[in-house]
């Protein structure tokens, strides 16, 4: 009974923190939603037994992601206002691709084919279970090239993200090499006529 | 009881959701990126599910694998982001039309 309520309680706010997050004006809301989604939906990963993610979710996720998205979103000077031009137009549309989909995917995954009957509740893990020692043993032994290609990833991610944004400072003083390779000899050589002490050549 | 259905639907919400938010918030880009992080915590979320129903870590490792795979995205995402409003002042979709033939 009380798992109900949690999922219940979890899943509404998951949901509405996604409505919102779509439908809100000031982007700066929209991301608190996000994060308020993002939390809940930590929530429902505990209740599934996947402590450490959850706890990933809310660390990484919440904690670097979504800050990285607040700041991006309250240093740029956005004219909301031809932002959310032609939104109610196209309100319509988005409902009925939303409800259509829902419904289809509904149809798919509804209780028929994946209630209790076929996929029986698990029973709960004692209490000694240790979560991220079962995905760590799992994460190194099985999936070790998989692990080493995402970090990989990430590196490749702070490169680009880096070289993207950085503006050379006005203030370094480093050569430039392309402006290095057009000098020619007569920019840099300057030829005088040999001249002895009294200035006669 | 909860069963797999009851997760699944909740993905299934949050996904088509953000199908629609991608639908009515198309002139915005901070509000696509937004969107498709909710896309992948409704994917993330199925794989946990099945994880659990199913008994088996590699979905659990698998969303290991996405939370890191978004994290990049939305880090380069918003590099570019930034990189566009530097150099266009708007983050306005439809001002982006210069490879437009």
């Amino acid at each position: 009974m009380l798992e109900q309520i949690i999922f219940y309680a979890f899943s509404a706010l998951v949901v509405a923190a996604g409505a919102m997050v779509i439908t809100l004006r000031n982007p700066v809301h929209a991301v608190l939603c996000l994060v308020v989604a993002f939390f809940a939906s930590a929530g429902l990963w505990m209740l599934l037994e996947a402590e450490f993610l959850a706890i990933t979710l809310v660390l990484v996720y919440v904690g670097a992601v979504m800050v990285l998205f607040m700041f991006v979103v309250m240093m740029l000077d956005i004219n909301l206002a031809v932002l959310r031009e032609g939104f109610a137009g196209y309100v319509p549309v988005a409902l009925v691709f939303a409800v259509l989909m829902m419904v289809s995917i509904a149809l798919v995954v509804g209780p028929k084919h994946f209630g209790l009957a076929l996929f029986a509740a698990p029973l709960p893990h004692a209490a000694d279970y240790n979560n991220t020692l079962a995905l760590g043993r799992s994460l190194f032994a099985q999936f070790l090239l998989p692990f080493e290609a995402a970090a990989v990833v990430l590196l490749v991610a702070i490169i680009a993200a880096i070289a993207l944004t950085l503006r050379p400072s006005r203030q370094t003083k480093a050569p430039k090499p392309e402006r290095q390779v057009q000098v020619r000899r007569a920019d840099r050589v300057r030829l005088v006529k040999d001249m002895d002490a009294e200035g006669t050549p | 009881m909860i069963s797999l259905s009851h997760y699944l639907i909740v993905g299934a919400a949050l996904f088509c959701l953000s199908v629609a938010g991608i639908f009515i918030n198309r002139k915005n880009v901070i509000v696509l990126l937004m969107c498709i992080e909710l896309m992948l915590l409704a994917v993330n979320l199925n794989f946990i599910a099945f994880s659990h129903f199913n008994q088996d870590i590699a979905g659990q490792v698998f969303v290991f694998f996405i939370l890191t795979v978004a994290a990049a995205e939305s880090a380069i995402g918003l590099a570019i982001l930034v990189v566009l409003f530097r150099n266009r002042r708007s983050i306005n979709v439809e001002d982006l039309d210069t490879l437009r033939g």
